[in-house]
């Protein structure tokens, strides 16, 4: 049969090999969804707490930093401006970055941990780095639950700006989905990238309001290295938590950052970080079967 | 064999010119190490052509198989048709839902029970929630594994494990792609009546009998080339002549072997089909001819020349003498060249069979001359190997007894 022989008319549909997304959302979702819940029956599947594990890891770790920061190196002053509740603020700002780290260093080995079916199954690719960060959110809903229990045992009345709470969470989440995607193709042909990763995420830890407050920074460093400082979205997130949904007292996001109009950095940040992540990825997911 | 004619719906798969390239680097850097210490160096690139212009399409309700050896491109092909590897250039269509078994069973969790995995597995596929979990009571009644469903799949014997992907490819899909797992009756009841019931059917094989069982139409890959489209068995026997044929043993061995007190020589031997045209394959079932050149250095009276045929675990299959026919075959003088030929009907077992030519002095045919071994080989082809040394025609027969019950014999 010579090609031009080929009647176009009445075919099935084109097949165009493997991409990073789809025309049928509805799989998309589905696919996603599906594989975050599955990933999240089999993690404590078998072990005697099961979910509460869960809740254990980011519990130890707020205990610890608590015990230490409040009774040994005694940063929690009530009347220090931004200190109110600080165990509600410190157990909030672990439990956003624990879905962080998670949901990156997660994606890092996902796509390559996936080979068996990346070679084998014709399927959106991007659905295996947004499964990881779906599966983050579960527990991120899970352990938020317990932040609020925690903040109102503590003597936090609920607020009107909690409201903005989805808002943080979608700035987080895609923050978050940005450098999952980025990550998980970048691993395919770079294998540094595990320790790159956790290495850069041990530093973001540190370098935002988890422990040392922004009230702090603000008080033993220049207003431009303050400035410098919520540039970083993580940093944004952390605090507009602490003062949206834990205390007043202590700054706003935009106060922070000087005005609100200043935010705009930030989100800036988070819009091209996601973007590169798409890039990347969608760049990368043609031929990644091959890759591998 | 062919499929049931439907010319309404359209081709369940059309592939046009596909071209499939693998840029292979010859060293591959993955660690930052490597780069940094290497920056200006090019990795180099092997490319390697993968699939080569391929085109065919798949009709309604047929059962198509793709045959080919190892790395000529069946997977590949598969793939691409899948969706898994892009084409570099050319066009498929698809009509209908292809599931890509590689492998049966790809994608299971062993920590998950089936029920999980089978649902899991049908939105892989492209079924909504809803139809996966749906489907679900057929796959494991199918599978026979319904008392096993809360199991999880670690805690499953292999052959569970091969039921249940076998029950999730065959329930789920409508264009069914296997691999060359070697499947048993169950699969091949399957099969058939999946082409009775008009399913539609892409079949990769490198089992010709397989291939003559099942499919209507086949096509053959060589280096990633479409050889041959059409009828299986012709698909068959251009398989087994291009991989015998590429055998690096094939190509003749002169003069190896040799014995025998060297009064006569066999100078060259060859094989010729039924029209005396030279030919290293043969078809089965039609008559062909062995014939040798030999020349005598002295003066020789009444030699034996014998043929062996012997296959390829060294069995003489056939055995053929001058002497049998006439025990006297006369006087051959020095400088002489006489043609012995041996001709018989093609009963052979398709595979490869290398001839052995003997000259002897008369008598017992034991005094050798010369002994020709080893130079030259050929191919027969047919539709399948059956197992046995000779394909012979054979009239099988069935008749029934009358039952006679135990009670009127009492």
């Amino acid at each position: 049969m010579s090609s031009e022989a080929v009647p176009y008319e009445g075919l099935g549909r084109p097949i165009r090999g493997p991409r990073a997304l789809t025309d049928d959302w509805s799989r998309f979702w589905h696919l996603t969804y599906n594989i975050a819940r599955n990933e999240f029956k089999l993690r404590f599947f078998g072990s005697a707490l099961g979910y509460l594990w869960q809740l254990v890891r980011p519990l130890l770790l707020f205990g610890v930093l608590y015990v230490f920061f409040t009774k040994v190196a005694h940063v929690n002053n009530e009347n220090t401006p931004g200190q109110q509740h600080y165990g509600a603020q410190l157990l909030g700002s672990i439990v956003l970055f624990t879905f962080f780290a998670e949901a990156t260093a997660g994606a890092v080995r996902s796509v390559v941990d996936r080979e068996n079916l990346v070679r084998k199954i014709q399927f959106p690719r991007m659905v295996i780095p947004l499964s990881v960060v779906l599966l983050a959110m579960f527990n991120l809903a899970l352990n938020l639950i317990v932040v609020l229990g925690f903040a109102i045992a503590e003597g936090v009345h609920p607020m009107l700006s909690w409201l903005e709470l989805p808002l943080i969470i979608l700035m987080l989440a895609a923050f978050s989905t940005g450098i999952a995607m980025l990550l998980s193709a970048l691993f395919v042909s770079l294998r540094d990238i595990q320790p790159i990763w956790e290495v850069t995420s041990q530093i973001l830890f540190y370098a935002s309001p988890v422990i040392i407050s922004v009230e702090t920074v603000k008080e033993k460093f220049s207003a431009t290295l303050l400035h410098l400082y919520m540039l970083n979205p993580l940093a944004v997130v952390f605090q507009q938590f602490r003062h949206a949904i834990i205390t007043h007292g202590t700054l706003s996001a935009g106060q922070a950052l000087g005005s609100w109009a200043a935010l705009l950095e930030p989100l800036a940040i988070v819009a091209a970080v996601f973007a590169l992540g798409f890039w990347v990825f969608n760049h990368t997911a043609p031929l990644v079967a091959e890759n591998l | 064999m062919q499929p049931p004619a439907d010319s309404s719906t359209p081709p369940p798969i059309v592939a046009e010119s596909v071209t499939k390239t693998f840029h292979v680097p010859e060293e591959r850097s993955h660690t930052l190490k490597e780069r940094a210490l290497h920056p200006l160096r090019k990795t180099r690139h092997q490319t390697f052509k993968a699939l080569e212009d391929i085109s065919f399409d798949v009709r309604p309700g047929e059962f198509f198989g793709i045959a080919g050896r190892n790395g000529s491109g069946k997977s590949t092909l598969l793939k691409c048709l899948a969706g898994i590897y892009g084409v570099d250039s050319g066009r498929i269509w698809m009509n209908g839902r292809l599931s890509p078994f590689i492998e049966l069973g790809v994608g299971f969790n062993q920590d998950l029970a089936a029920r999980d995995n089978v649902v899991l597995n049908g939105i892989m596929m492209g079924l909504s929630p809803r139809e996966a979990r749906a489907r679900y009571d057929e796959v494991i009644d199918f599978a026979e594994l319904r008392e096993f469903e809360e199991l999880k799949l670690k805690n499953y014997s292999s052959g569970m494990h091969v039921r249940l992907a076998f029950s999730v490819a065959i329930q789920v899909d409508e264009v069914l792609a296997v691999g060359d797992a070697a499947f048993q009756q169950k699969c091949f009841d399957v099969f058939n009546s999946m082409r009775d019931a008009g399913r539609t059917i892409v079949f990769v094989t490198h089992d010709m009998g397989t291939l003559n069982r099942f499919c209507h139409r086949a096509m053959l890959l060589e280096r990633g080339s479409a050889v041959h489209i059409g009828d299986p068995h012709e698909v068959a026997d251009r398989y087994l002549e291009i991989n015998f044929g590429r055998d690096p043993d094939a190509a003749g061995r002169r003069g190896t072997g040799r014995a025998g007190d060297g009064e006569a020589r066999t100078v060259e031997a060859w094989v010729e089909d039924q029209d005396g045209e030279r030919q290293s394959s043969l078809p089965q079932g039609r008559s062909m001819t062995i014939k040798a050149l030999v020349a005598f250095a002295v003066d020789v009276e009444d030699p034996v020349a014998s043929l062996y045929v012997l296959n390829e675990d060294h069995v003489a299959v056939l055995v053929a003498t001058t002497a049998r026919e006439n025990e006297r075959s006369g006087r051959f003088i020095a400088g002489q060249e006489v043609l012995f030929a041996f001709s018989f009907e093609n009963v052979f077992a398709p595979g490869r069979y290398s001839p052995l030519l003997t000259l002897a002095h008369r008598g017992t045919g034991l005094d050798l001359m010369d002994r020709f071994e080893g130079a030259f080989s050929f191919v027969v082809t047919g539709p399948e190997a059956l197992g046995g040394l000779v394909d012979i025609p054979v009239d099988v027969s069935v008749s029934r007894r009358p039952i006679v019950s135990e009670q009127v014999k009492a």
